[in-house]
């Protein structure tokens, strides 16, 4: 089995870092160039396994621009001990990818009607690529909304992105968080009770959410409740990706396999699964 | 120049309350604007007043343990602040601050109390919109301490 360059997909390809920004306090996003001189095309949504060598590889979610050639973005939030070493290499570093894998937004599909992204924390990141897909093709899409809830002001992602979006694209940008102190001058709340008041219209409206699972089950009801059809509200849900095609089972979520047949999924399929505990 | 009935029609919280009850209520309100900055109500205060946003923010806030005052949750356009001007015995429980120039219709306490005793659908109305307010703040700030941002364990 190989992939469009050619590529076995459990082989990592070889990309140098080129650049590392910090974005938060344990958040970064890296610039990768590939030393075999092909781009890795993706689509919104999708992500790749992040190899650091002698150390381990994890699903890492692609942050970068899919209409416009460019390094891969990567944003990774340092939660354990591969993605630490991910967040501390330094230009010239060379780490594996493999992928991209799995199945995206599907933005093109809400072309026409109203799009509201929903993100909770790092989840911005995965959903960054849709939002940049909307903006490079503005015209094909009517009211864009992007409601986004982070834990304090100081973990905000893309903060410089929110303000293009806003300023240059029309979008209603709405940014909530969780603990705020006074000079915050902002929203302090949850992001779910942003919805009630991001003035779409129900019938020609697509969602995408990401961000922790209780935050994405109670902003789909939302959209459900003011009368978002289920299959217009999709979810990237996240699980223990570890081959990336569908053979090793680790992401398993009852039918599915989340790193081949999500991570994206509509919330047609998923409702029935989501109040399961037992999943 | 609209007047408060006007206003009070227009405030989603009043929604479907009546013609006939907005004219009771309106007699208890006056139209207030405050500066960013300003305080509407400070906690242990009596609790004489219930606040209508019409435009602007107001935080809702407590003092921490260390340091400055935490802010619990922001009140926005159409929104209300403030329910202890109808649960005994009265007393605010925390700060609001208008954090932008707020314009909000401000409501006597005791006028509304007054109105309410003499009119149980008023009663009724009024207390079933509250109830929805607090129902959803309570819902905020249980799964807000799932701390659902936090790093897994």
């Amino acid at each position: 089995m190989t992939d469009a360059v050619g590529q076995a997909p459990m082989l990592p390809r070889l990309f140098s870092v080129t650049r590392s920004r910090q974005d938060t306090t344990d958040t970064y996003t890296l610039e990768l160039q590939p030393l075999d001189g092909f781009p890795l095309v993706f689509e919104s949504g999708q992500f790749t396994m992040l190899h650091a060598f002698g150390v381990g590889e994890v699903p890492i979610s692609i942050s970068g621009d899919p209409t416009t050639p460019g390094p891969l973005k990567q944003t990774i939030r340092d939660v354990g001990s591969v993605t630490r070493a991910l967040v501390a290499a330094q230009p010239g570093t060379v780490l594996g990818v493999r992928g991209p894998f799995g199945a995206g937004w599907n933005v093109a599909a809400a072309a026409g009607g109203d799009v509201v992204f929903v993100a909770g924390g790092i989840g911005l990141a995965p959903l960054r690529p849709a939002i940049l897909e909307v903006c490079a093709r503005r015209e094909d899409y009517r009211r864009v909304v992007l409601l986004y809830g982070s834990r304090t002001p100081a973990d905000i992602l893309f903060q410089d992105s929110l303000d293009t979006w806003r300023r240059d694209f029309g979008l209603d940008v709405q940014v909530t968080v969780d603990n705020g102190q006074r000079d915050w001058h902002g929203r302090v709340g949850l992001v779910t009770h942003l919805i009630a008041h991001a003035g779409f219209d129900p019938q020609q409206t697509t969602a995408l959410i990401c961000g922790p699972e209780v935050m994405m089950r109670y902003a789909a009801t939302a959209f459900l409740d003011r009368g978002v059809r289920p299959s217009n509200v999709r979810l990237s849900l996240e699980r223990n990706m570890r081959c990336g095609v569908g053979l090793c089972g680790h992401c398993q979520y009852r039918e599915f396999f989340l790193c081949v047949d999500g991570p994206v999924l509509d919330y047609a399929r998923l409702e029935p699964l989501m109040a399961r505990r037992e999943l | 120049m609209q007047s408060i009935e006007q206003y009070l029609e227009e405030h989603p919280f009043f929604e479907g309350l009546g013609e006939e009850s907005l004219t009771l209520i309106a007699g208890c309100a006056r139209n207030i604007h405050v500066p960013a900055g300003a305080f509407l109500l400070r906690a242990g205060e009596q609790a004489d007043t219930f606040y209508a946003i019409r435009h602007g923010r107001v935080a809702i806030e407590l003092g921490g343990p260390a340091g400055g005052p935490v802010v619990l949750d922001s009140v926005h356009d159409g929104e209300i602040v403030g329910w202890s001007w109808l649960i005994p015995p009265h007393r605010w429980k925390f700060d609001a601050r208008a954090s932008e120039p707020t314009s909000a219709v401000a409501f006597d306490g005791a006028c509304l109390r007054g109105k309410c005793e003499s009119d149980t659908a008023l009663a009724y109305g009024l207390l079933l919109r509250v109830a929805q307010v607090m129902d959803r703040r309570l819902q905020s700030a249980r799964v807000r301490l799932l701390d659902m941002y936090g790093v897994s364990p």
